[in-house]
């Protein structure tokens, strides 16, 4: 197989209503990279992953996954590598229990029903979610319906991780937990956010999307550093970078420490001095 | 009216119902649902003036709902959603047939009152059963005992994304008539123009929200089958005897009418 995983060519998309959603986006993808693709909302960035399941079909350019081009007979196969993790749980939970939605996959890969249990417990194991397994999806909160959507890719066995803005909507502590357990993860990952901190935190790479173009894609540092940048496609310097100016007045800019997020500062002002 | 939000319309408890561990929650789902279907077959099989003779037929609801060990004030909410319904189709009946059928005392009574009377318990009647069958059974698993027995795939899979709209067509109505509730300042509403453009509104939510869905199911290899690996009952004994046992008490309560026969018994005049 060849070294890179996800490589995207000259991808344009425009929707039945004219919008161009995506134009001209290039770009390579390695494998067991973290990469953050940011920008303002209606960037593109749920048009471009979409693409990478092959859901929305490219107006020109062509998509790479692995050694296979995108196409029909490639997609069942490229289905199962890219796993997409909605941005709502609700879209991605529509069967009757936890299980059953874990399990949907494995059963529609072919798989026994032995296989089909094992790899549904390991996947709601990963995510911490094995006493959930006979709920009701939608009796879950709002950061358990997260994490059991994570298992129902996971269970598919990918080896690329889709999120489409992962940390929308949920409450602090569970943003937290769901960092914690995207960090834990040693798959490719494809993560979109306007959570800037998140990204920080996630990827050492990111793509910067403005009204469908790329605007830079480097290492995620030196583009949260370039202000400018950020300002004209309508973002915002993460907190963790902006220093505190409750705790350091001379605006020091935590950038250059090593650990970049120190673990208390997930949020700008929850400070424990 | 907009009091829809919570307990109203929460059917979802009705899937957690259906996880509980009782005799009759174990039963294969095959022989639930043909007994639950030879029921309403039966009951609305009845002459439309037919009141006394259907009221024996409740022993198969509150039979389940004891065994079952299912809140009865849940399902009596759930069942009493129907009458509305039943009211609206029977009403007319007094309207249009005058026919006296009986007096009581020097009031005439006429035979749409009698049959409004019937289809009210009709509906009841068959309401139950079918809510019961979904607590003591499981949505999920009653289609998959419909394609058990011959029904086509497609036709099982559709139903059981109807149910799951239903959820999905309920939020989104909940949340619509919210907004609207809200912006109305408890005020009666807007008028009926702006109803209708509630209900586009909402239509389009729920289009929306399947299309998702549908990606969703598409992302993990769907390809028009649901694979279910649990639940794997057998219809054994116990079921042919739940089953036999019902279904021949279903057939003489609908040949004989027992009120009416315990009624000779004891006055001595047989009909
Ligand atoms: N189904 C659609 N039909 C037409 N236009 C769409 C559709 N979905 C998204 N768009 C438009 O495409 C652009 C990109 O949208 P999207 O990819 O959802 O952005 P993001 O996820 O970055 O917020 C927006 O201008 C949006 O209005
Ligand atoms: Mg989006």
């Amino acid at each position: 197989m060849s070294h890179h995983i996800v490589h995207v060519k000259n991808l344009q998309h425009t929707y039945p209503d004219k919008t161009v959603a995506l134009r001209d986006v290039s770009f390579l993808i390695h494998h067991g990279e973290s990469v953050g693709i940011i920008g303002a909302n209606g960037a593109g960035k749920s048009t471009l992953l979409l693409h990478l399941n092959g859901y929305l079909s490219a107006t020109s350019g062509e998509i790479i996954i692995g050694d296979d081009q995108l196409s029909k007979e490639t997609l069942p196969e490229i289905r199962r590598t890219v796993g997409m993790v909605f941005q709502d749980p609700e879209d991605q939970l529509f069967m009757p229990t936890v299980y059953d939605d874990v399990a949907f996959g494995p059963l529609n890969l072919g798989l026994s029903a032995d296989e089909t249990e094992t790899r549904v417990m390991e996947a709601l194991q990963r995510v911490g979610a094995v006493e959930l397994r006979d709920k009701p999806p939608y009796h879950l909160s709002g950061g358990e319906k997260k994490r059991v959507a994570i298992a129902t890719v996971l269970s598919m066995l990918p080896e690329i991780l889709v999120l489409d803005e992962p940390t929308n909507g949920l409450d602090p502590q569970a943003r937290r937990q769901l960092i914690a357990l995207l960090q834990a993860f040693h798959h490719t990952r494809i993560v979109t956010s306007h959570d800037l901190d998140m990204i920080l935190e996630l990827c050492e790479r990111t793509i910067v999307l403005h009204e469908g173009k790329i605007m830079a894609d480097g290492p995620t540092l030196d583009i949260f550093n370039n202000e400018e940048l950020l300002k004209t496609c309508r973002l915002e310097k993460p907190f963790a970078m902006q220093g505190c100016p409750v705790c350091s007045p001379d605006k020091r800019p935590l950038v250059s420490q090593p650990p970049l997020v120190p673990p208390h500062s997930s949020k700008p002002h929850d400070h424990e001095h | 009216m907009l009091a829809i939000d919570g307990s109203f319309l929460d059917f979802k408890q009705l899937d957690l119902l259906a996880l509980r561990q009782t005799p009759v929650h174990r039963l294969d789902p095959r022989a639930k649902v043909l007994t639950t279907l030879c029921f309403i077959i039966c009951v609305v099989s009845f002459d439309r003036y037919q009141i006394s003779a259907m009221l024996p037929f409740l022993i198969y609801p509150a039979v389940l709902m004891a065994v079952g060990d299912l809140p009865f004030g849940y399902i009596m909410r759930k069942i009493v959603i129907v009458i509305p319904f039943a009211l609206m189709i029977g009403l007319f009946n007094p309207i249009f047939d005058r026919q006296v059928l009986m007096q009581i005392g020097s009031l005439d009574i006429w035979g749409g009152w009698i049959s409004c009377i019937s289809i009210l318990i009709r509906a009841i009647l068959t309401a139950s059963a079918a809510i019961i069958l979904v607590a003591i059974t499981g949505f999920p698993a009653i289609c998959e005992a419909l394609e058990k027995l011959k029904m086509p795939q497609t036709f099982a899979v559709q139903l059981l994304f109807l149910y799951r709209y239903i959820f999905v067509l309920t939020d989104e109505g909940v949340r619509t008539a919210r907004a609207r509730q809200l912006r109305t300042f408890g005020k009666r509403g807007l008028g009926i123009r702006h109803f209708g453009s509630l209900v586009g509104h909402l239509l389009l939510r729920t289009w929306e929200r399947a299309e998702r869905i549908h990606m969703a199911m598409l992302a993990r290899g769907f390809a028009g089958e649901i694979h279910s690996t649990r639940r794997q009952s057998h219809f054994g004994r116990t079921e042919l005897l739940f089953m036999g046992g019902w279904i021949s008490l279903f057939i003489l309560l609908r040949l004989y009418n027992a009120p009416q026969l315990l009624g000779g018994l004891f006055t001595g005049t047989m009909p």
